[in-house]
């Protein structure tokens, strides 16, 4: 079975200035990721690259052995980090259309969510405080049963008590043989869920190891790292 | 409610201690089972991944074993436990004596202290 992803020698320019620069990454299947760096270290220009968004300067991204395509669509649940959805649409509405749009929705496990969290389905989007939107558009990407998910800063608005329900949330949705790959730069809040991290800097990867093996050697937390690393 | 968890010391290291600390204080019988690796990664809001690797430590110690189909039990070999428990205690004696040292007692004067405590002085 080929990896869920990989990377090879990806470089993504923008007017000759390189915002991923000769990236290579192999993830396999079954781990929580996280994807961290400073603002305009090339996490966004990455997922953009993963989900097809954008096309490489040079370079390739192969999703379970495949470009981009539609088909990799089918297998990829991607939380980008801006809403996208009409507010004038209901949440069942919204619930309604997922459900058309990919074969591997799970409707029960939406509404569950929804009545857990306390969100009509009646509601309008446009009626919703921000972080209920948030809460809205995590249970649509978590609520497919895909290959990869890749959350592009998935608690970055919500308060602090939501955050650790969205946390579950993602722990008890994400079956066993799928990927997450996750942006944040709330690294301590997160880092007791993930397996790996990898530390982007200026569009280069410069660390990619296991949290255990991190907290073993160096004897401090990610966040800890992290504040080391990229000290301004 | 999550378990609170240092973040400097390795994570499944940290759910190891604690899996056994309820054992040995019996939250956790001998011959119970305990709830699937998802359910414990859940409650302790920390990645499954990590869970299992602590739980196949506990198994290669011992103190839990698994049922190839019904999952994994807590060790019916309450020697071993009793053991166990000795084993803690020891280490938290120890760990206590150092930080009295490090204020300056001797042993005698810290089983005097200790002994008062005990009866409820001061």
């Amino acid at each position: 079975m080929d990896p869920i992803l990989q990377c090879q020698s990806l470089t993504k320019e923008y007017n000759h200035f390189p915002a991923l620069s000769d990236f290579s990454l192999t993830l396999e299947r079954g781990q929580i990721v996280g994807l961290l760096g400073p603002s305009g270290s090339g996490k966004s220009t990455l997922i953009k690259l993963i989900n097809g968004l954008l096309t490489p300067t040079s370079g390739k991204v192969l999703i379970d052995g495949m470009a981009p395509c539609t088909r990799t669509k089918e297998i990829v649940s991607y939380l980008p980090e801006r809403t996208y959805l009409n507010d004038w649409m209901k949440v069942r509405e919204i619930i309604a259309y997922f459900d058309d749009f990919y074969a591997n929705f799970v409707k029960e496990r939406a509404l569950e969510m929804l009545e857990r969290l306390g969100i009509s389905p009646d509601a309008r989007l446009r009626t919703l405080s921000k972080g209920s939107r948030e809460k809205v558009q995590l249970i649509l990407v978590m609520s497919r049963d895909a290959d990869l998910y890749i959350l592009d800063e998935p608690i970055g608005g919500v308060d602090p008590a939501a955050r650790q329900y969205i946390l579950s949330t993602i722990l008890s949705n994400y079956n066993e043989n799928a990927t997450i790959l996750l942006s944040t730069h709330l690294i301590a809040e997160i880092e007791n869920i993930l397996d790996r991290v990898l530390f982007l800097q200026n569009g280069q990867l410069i660390l990619n190891h296991s949290v255990d093996e991190i907290r073993f050697q160096q004897k401090k937390s990610i966040d800890t790292l992290f504040r080391e690393v990229f000290q301004c | 409610m999550s378990w609170t968890l240092d973040n400097d010391r390795p994570i499944y290291l940290q759910l190891m201690e604690r899996i056994q600390r309820d054992i040995i204080a019996g939250v956790y019988q001998p011959g119970d089972k305990l709830p699937s690796v998802r359910d414990l990664a859940l409650e302790a809001a920390v990645n499954p991944n990590t869970m299992q690797k602590a739980l196949s430590e506990l198994e290669r110690s011992g103190l839990v074993y698994s049922q190839r189909t019904s999952g994994r039990f807590i060790t019916e070999d309450t020697e071993m436990l009793t053991q166990m428990k000795k084993e803690l205690a020891t280490e938290h004696i120890q760990e206590f004596f150092q930080k009295m040292e490090q204020l300056g007692f001797s042993r005698a004067e810290l089983l005097t202290l200790v002994t008062k405590a005990a009866e409820g002085e001061n």
